[in-house]
């Protein structure tokens, strides 16, 4: 199945939790990352029940400080 | 207000811009603008907001300039390692455009403090050029519950991220992000390195907000979160919802006040 992981088409062989899928992803520190699914945010404690989709459109929101010093 | 001859010939580029005219830069002219944290972000933010013609700049920084702050803080020159970076910048600023009216604030943003620096001009438009989350949550959360608008940044190696909150228009930071994450968690630019140019990028995007905001043109960056990567020399607009569970702008807001959340070791002030 097709879905979309921040903005780019990727084929996924079978639908995934989004624990399993942020795992699959390869994301760093998946614990501190925000995951949108069809610009919703999912709330971690939903992210072992939430099953990715067919079509999905799936963002990482990743904490970015820097600036200042 | 009327303009100088000086000033119709400085602003020239603008007021023939039919979305500025005469009418926008006076706007401009009377705006106020906070910069917190006058580094990699509030450099050049504070710089082109300065050459733009906003009246009033107000700079919160308690950091002394370094020489490791020069590859990226262009408001400072070599000349001002070890002065206050609010000195410092209002004096560039002061150099650059006489219009400008600098307010420096010597301090760090703490609960304590950030209403009334916030209050003390009824600033318009508050720019985040801080580098650390217990600073960003707390200027989300003033914002917030000051009814401000702001502007969040962030930068790091090649990469770097901004938003814009509008009051009752789309979602603050922490709809985004529930709370910071724990000292030491997420990389800090010192740690990790960042391209000096990541703050002209990004903190000329604030300042473009900024303008905007104030003139009232064009559509704003709330409800959206913009991404540049630039080794893959990517800007990625993400779209957002608010967060109907958000801890400071939903309907049953869990947060009654500011919080001082605890700063990574390494950036604890005087280590």
């Amino acid at each position: 199945m097709l879905i979309k992981v921040n903005g780019k088409e990727i084929e996924l062989s079978k639908g995934v939790n989004i624990s399993e899928f942020l795992i699959e992803q390869k994301v760093e520190m998946p614990e501190y990352v925000t995951v949108q699914i069809n610009e919703e945010i999912i709330p971690k404690e939903q992210f072992e029940t939430t099953i990715i989709s067919t079509g999905d459109s799936v963002e990482f929101l990743y904490f970015m400080g820097g600036g200042s010093i | 207000m009327s303009f100088t001859n000086e000033q119709l010939e400085r602003y020239s580029r603008h007021i023939i811009l039919k979305e500025v005219g005469a009418k926008g830069q006076k706007k401009l002219l009377e705006s106020k603008v906070l910069i917190i944290g006058t580094g990699g972000l509030g450099a050049p933010a504070a710089m082109f907001l300065a050459a733009a013609g906003v009246g009033t700049i107000g700079l919160v920084d308690f950091d002394v300039v370094e020489l490791s702050n020069l590859q990226r803080q262009i408001i400072h020159l070599t000349k001002d390692t070890g002065k206050h970076k609010v000195l410092s910048g209002k004096e560039t600023i002061n150099e650059m455009n006489p219009d400008v009216n600098v307010v420096t604030y010597k301090e760090w943003v703490s609960s304590s403090n950030i209403i009334d620096i916030i209050k003390d001009q009824d600033y318009d438009f508050v720019i985040d050029g801080t580098d650390n989350f217990p600073a960003k949550f707390l200027i989300n959360d003033a914002c917030v519950l000051s009814k401000k608008p702001f502007s969040h940044a962030g930068i790091i190696r090649f990469q770097g991220q901004t938003m814009t909150y509008l009051p009752d228009k789309g979602p603050c930071y922490r709809c985004i992000f529930q709370s910071p994450p724990p000292p030491d968690a997420v990389p800090t630019c010192k740690k990790a390195g960042v391209l000096g140019v990541m703050g002209g990028i990004i903190g000329t995007i604030q300042a473009t907000e900024a303008i905007k905001y104030v003139l009232g043109v064009g559509d704003l960056l709330n409800g959206y979160f913009l991404t540049y990567d630039a080794l893959k020399m990517e800007f990625r607009k993400v779209k957002l919802s608010s967060n109907k569970n958000c801890g400071v702008c939903s309907e049953n807001p869990t947060l009654t006040g500011l919080i001082d959340y605890e700063q990574p070791q390494c950036e604890l002030k005087g280590n």
